[in-house]
C-alpha cells in the first residue's frame, strides 16, 4: 500500500504519529507519577468492597426480616459492582502490577463472576483490546451474537437481536463466560477442540463454585431466611448483570462510534492504533462515584488508550484527551448514561434491519 | 504464632466456599494483617540501633510464620511509595522463642530503597510481609565439638543468631572460637553483648579485629588467634573479599569440607558479560535456552528464537499476556525506558528488552 492510498482509505491516518506522541507523553507522565496515594485508593475500594460483601451476606442471613432483606441485597449488589468493574476488570488489565504486590496482581486475581479470570482476560486484554472495534477480528463488537456495524453481514437472525439484548442483559456473566469458551472459534477451527475441553472444565470447575455461594451454601447458612436469602442473591447478580452489561455496552455502540475493516488496519502504527482506540469507544459523563461504580469506564476512551493505567488516573487525564481531540479534530463521543444507553439501543435496533 | 490446630484449619478450608473466589485469608487480613496466613506478616516491636548505620528490628510474626533455624535470612517484603520491594536480611533471634518475637538485623545501604527505611524510618506498628525462612548457613543438628566462626562487618548477624542460640541451649557446650572483624571498635555490631558473652561463659574465645588499624583479617591472623583451626568445623561470613580468601586458604589445605560460607547478596549474581559482541546474556531458567539479545528485540521474541516456552497475547504491550518473573537482571521497556530489575518482578517481555544480563522464568 503507498502512502497516498493509506491516506485516501482512511483520512486521519496521518493524523496518528503527532497524536502518538502527545498521548505517549500523558501515559510517561501517569507511570512516573503512580504511588503511595494509587495504591492507597485500591487498597480502600478492596477494604470497603469485601466490607460491603461482608454486611450483605451477614444482612440477609436474617432477610426473614424485610428491612433486612432490603439492606443486605443493596449492599450485596453494590458489593459485586464493585469487585466485578473497579477491582476485577481493572486489576486483571495489570493496572497495578506494578506495586508489585502478589495480593493485588493481575496474574493471581481472581473474581466474582462465573467465567475464570484467566478465560477473560484472553478474550477481553489480548482479543478486544487489541482489535477494537475491528469487524472479524474483535468478537467484542457484537459478541457474535448481534450485528453492530453496517461493515457486518446481515443474516435473519439479526431480526431478533433486541429480543436477544433483552435476554442477556441480566444473565450477562453466563453470556460472557459462553463466549470466553469461543465456541464459534472451535466451529470456525480457529480454536482446538482440546483446548476447548480444558477451557470448559475450568469454566465447569468456577462456575460450580460460583453457583453453590449464592444459590446453596448461604441460603443453607441462612436457615429460616433461606429463601428470601437465595431471592437477594438471585436478585444482587442480576442487579450487577444489568449493571455491567449497560455500562460495557454503552462504551463501544453509542451512535457515533466508529468501526474498522481488516484493510484500515494494515501496517497499523502505534499512534494510529491510539487513533482507532479513542474513535471505537465512547465516554459516559457522570459523577465521581458514578465513575467508581462503572469501574472508570465511563472513561472508556482513556481506558481503551491507556488500559493499563490505574483506573483512578482517567479522570484527570480525560480532558487532556479530549482536548487533543479537539486540536486534531477528532470526534470525542461522550454523554450521560441515559443518553448513551439510548443511543445504543438505537444502534441495536437499526442494525437488526439489513443496510445502515 | 504456634502451628494452627487441625480443626481450624478445616473450618476454614469449609469457609473458603463462602469466600469463594476470595480465601478466608483475605478477610482475616483486613481485620488484622497478622491473621493472613496467605500473605504471612510480621508487625514490627521495636527498632533499636546496634550501630551508626545498622539495626534490629523486632517482628511479632503471623499467622503463616513457619520458624527457621539459627543463621537463616528471612526475606521481607517493604513498601516504598506504593512499591513493594523484597529483600533478605538475616535473622538474629533464638528460633522458637518463648514470646513468639523474631528479630532480623539490618545495615543501612548508603543509596539503598529499603534497608535505609528500614533502620531509620520505620517505627513500632510497621507491617511487612515475611517469605519463609532459608538458607543452608545453619548449625547442624549435631553440633560438632570443636567450631570457628569467621565473620567480617554485618557478616556477624547470622552468626549472632547462631551463638545466642547456642547460649541459650543446655550443656555440653561446643568450643566455640569467634574471630570478627570491622574497621573501627565503633563499627562492631553487638559489641558490648560479644564482649560480655565472653566474660560470662568459658567455651566461647572472642577476638576482635580492627581493619582500619591492622588491615585486613588474613590467614595468617586466623592461624595465630585459633592455632587449632584446621581441627575445627568453620562458619564464615562478610564481605567477598574475606570469603575468597577463607575459601582459597581452606582450599589449600584441603580442608574445604569443613568450611561453610555465607554470601550476602544485595542482588542475585548476573551471569558473566559474554566476551564479544553487541549483545547481553539472557537465560530461560526453565527450557534451560540461553541466547544473546541486544538492547531493543523483544525479550518475548529472543526467547521464541531460542526455543523457550514463552508465554504471549497481543504482542504489543497492551493484554499482559506475556507476563514472565524475572529471576534476574536488568530490562527495559521499550515504550518508556523505564528500567526494571526487581527479582520475581513480572515483566512484560514483548515490549521489554534487555537491559544487561539476565534471566527469565520461562
Amino acid at each position: 500500500m503507498t502512502p497516498l492510498d493509506a491516506t485516501e482509505t482512511t483520512p486521519g491516518k496521518h493524523l496518528g504519529e503527532e497524536l502518538g506522541e502527545e498521548l505517549d507523553r500523558i501515559r510517561s507522565e501517569v507511570i512516573a507519577a503512580r504511588g503511595a496515594d494509587d495504591a492507597c485508593y485500591i487498597r480502600t475500594v478492596i477494604a470497603t468492597q469485601r466490607g460491603l460483601e461482608a454486611g450483605g451476606r451477614t444482612a440477609l442471613a436474617v432477610s426473614l426480616f424485610p428491612p433486612a432483606w432490603a439492606a443486605g441485597t443493596a449492599m450485596l449488589s453494590i458489593a459485586k459492582i464493585l469487585e466485578n468493574m473497579e477491582l476485577g476488570h481493572n486489576i486483571l488489565h495489570g493496572q497495578w502490577d506494578w506495586m508489585g504486590d502478589p495480593a493485588i496482581h493481575s496474574t493471581t486475581w481472581e473474581w466474582d463472576f462465573l467465567t475464570p479470570a484467566e478465560a477473560w482476560k484472553h478474550t477481553h486484554n489480548h482479543l478486544h483490546h487489541t482489535w477494537t472495534n475491528v469487524v472479524d477480528r474483535d468478537r467484542d463488537l457484537g459478541y457474535v451474537v448481534f450485528r453492530m456495524s453496517a461493515d457486518q453481514r446481515w443474516r435473519p437472525r439479526h431480526l431478533a437481536q433486541p429480543l436477544y439484548n433483552l435476554v442477556l442483559a441480566p444473565f450477562f456473566e453466563w453470556g460472557i463466560a459462553l463466549y470466553d469458551l469461543e465456541p464459534d472459534a472451535v466451529a470456525a477451527g480457529r480454536k482446538t477442540w482440546r483446548s476447548f475441553a480444558a477451557d470448559l472444565s475450568g469454566f465447569l470447575s468456577k462456575a460450580t463454585r460460583q453457583l453453590a455461594k449464592d444459590y446453596v451454601l448461604f441460603p443453607l447458612l441462612a436457615g429460616p431466611s433461606a429463601l428470601p436469602c437465595l431471592l437477594g442473591n438471585l436478585t444482587a447478580n442480576t442487579v450487577r448483570n444489568l449493571w455491567t452489561n449497560t455500562i460495557i455496552f454503552c462504551g463501544h455502540f453509542p451512535g457515533d462510534v466508529q468501526t474498522f475493516t481488516e484493510e484500515h488496519i494494515e501496517g497499523e502504527t502505534r499512534g494510529q492504533w491510539y487513533l482507532r482506540q479513542i474513535q471505537g469507544s465512547a465516554d459516559i459523563e457522570g459523577s465521581p462515584l458514578f465513575h467508581i461504580l462503572s469501574g472508570n469506564l465511563g472513561h472508556q476512551i482513556e481506558h481503551h488508550a491507556f488500559p493499563d493505567l490505574p483506573s483512578n488516573r482517567y479522570a484527570e487525564i480525560a480532558p487532556r484527551v479530549r482536548e487533543l481531540c479537539e486540536k486534531y479534530g477528532i470526534p470525542y463521543v461522550t454523554g450521560p448514561l441515559w443518553r448513551q444507553y439510548g443511543s445504543t439501543w438505537g444502534r441495536i435496533l437499526r442494525f437488526a434491519l439489513p443496510g445502515r | 504464632m504456634p502451628a494452627v490446630p487441625a480443626l481450624v484449619r478445616g473450618l476454614l478450608t469449609a469457609v473458603s466456599w463462602l469466600t469463594s473466589p476470595l480465601t478466608p485469608d483475605d478477610y482475616l487480613g483486613l481485620v488484622n494483617p497478622l491473621l493472613d496466613a496467605r500473605f504471612p506478616v510480621g508487625r514490627v516491636t521495636a527498632v533499636s540501633p546496634e550501630t551508626a548505620d545498622v539495626g534490629t528490628l523486632t517482628l511479632r510474626p503471623g499467622r503463616g510464620w513457619s520458624g527457621h533455624r539459627a543463621g537463616q535470612y528471612l526475606p521481607v517484603d517493604v513498601e516504598v511509595g506504593g512499591v513493594w520491594h523484597w529483600r533478605t536480611y538475616s535473622l538474629t533471634s533464638v528460633p522458637g522463642r518463648e514470646d513468639g518475637l523474631l528479630t532480623i538485623t539490618v545495615k543501612a545501604a548508603p543509596d539503598g530503597t529499603v534497608s535505609p527505611r528500614l533502620v531509620h524510618r520505620t517505627f513500632p506498628g510497621a507491617v511487612l510481609r515475611l517469605g519463609p525462612a532459608q538458607g543452608e548457613f545453619v548449625l547442624p543438628d549435631q553440633l560438632p565439638p570443636r567450631i570457628l566462626m569467621v565473620t567480617a562487618g554485618s557478616g556477624i548477624t547470622p552468626v549472632m543468631g547462631m551463638l545466642r542460640t547456642l547460649m541459650s541451649h543446655r550443656t555440653p557446650h561446643p568450643d566455640v572460637v569467634l574471630v570478627h572483624s570491622a574497621p573501627r571498635a565503633r563499627d562492631v555490631v553487638f559489641r558490648s553483648e560479644l564482649h560480655m558473652a565472653r566474660r560470662q561463659v568459658d567455651w566461647l574465645d572472642y577476638y576482635e579485629h580492627h581493619s582500619r588499624q591492622h588491615g585486613r583479617l588474613a590467614p595468617e591472623d586466623l592461624g595465630r588467634l585459633c592455632p587449632d583451626w584446621r581441627e575445627r568445623e568453620t562458619w564464615a561470613c562478610g564481605p567477598a573479599g574475606l570469603l575468597d580468601t577463607v575459601e582459597d586458604h581452606w582450599g589449600h589445605e584441603g580442608l574445604a569440607e569443613r568450611l561453610h560460607v555465607e554470601r550476602f547478596r544485595l542482588t542475585p549474581v548476573l551471569p558473566p558479560e559474554p566476551d564479544a559482541g553487541p549483545g547481553y546474556r539472557v537465560l530461560f531458567t526453565r527450557t534451560g535456552a540461553e541466547s544473546t539479545a541486544d538492547a531493543t528485540t523483544p525479550l518475548l521474541v529472543v526467547g521464541e528464537s531460542a526455543g523457550a516456552a514463552m508465554p504471549y497475547g497481543c504482542r504489543r504491550g497492551v493484554c499482559f499476556g506475556c507476563l514472565t518473573p524475572l529471576t534476574y537482571g536488568r530490562v527495559r521497556d521499550l515504550r518508556t525506558g523505564e528500567v526494571q530489575e526487581r527479582t520475581g518482578q513480572m515483566i512484560q517481555t514483548c515490549v521489554s528488552a534487555a537491559a544487561g544480563p539476565l534471566a527469565l522464568d520461562a
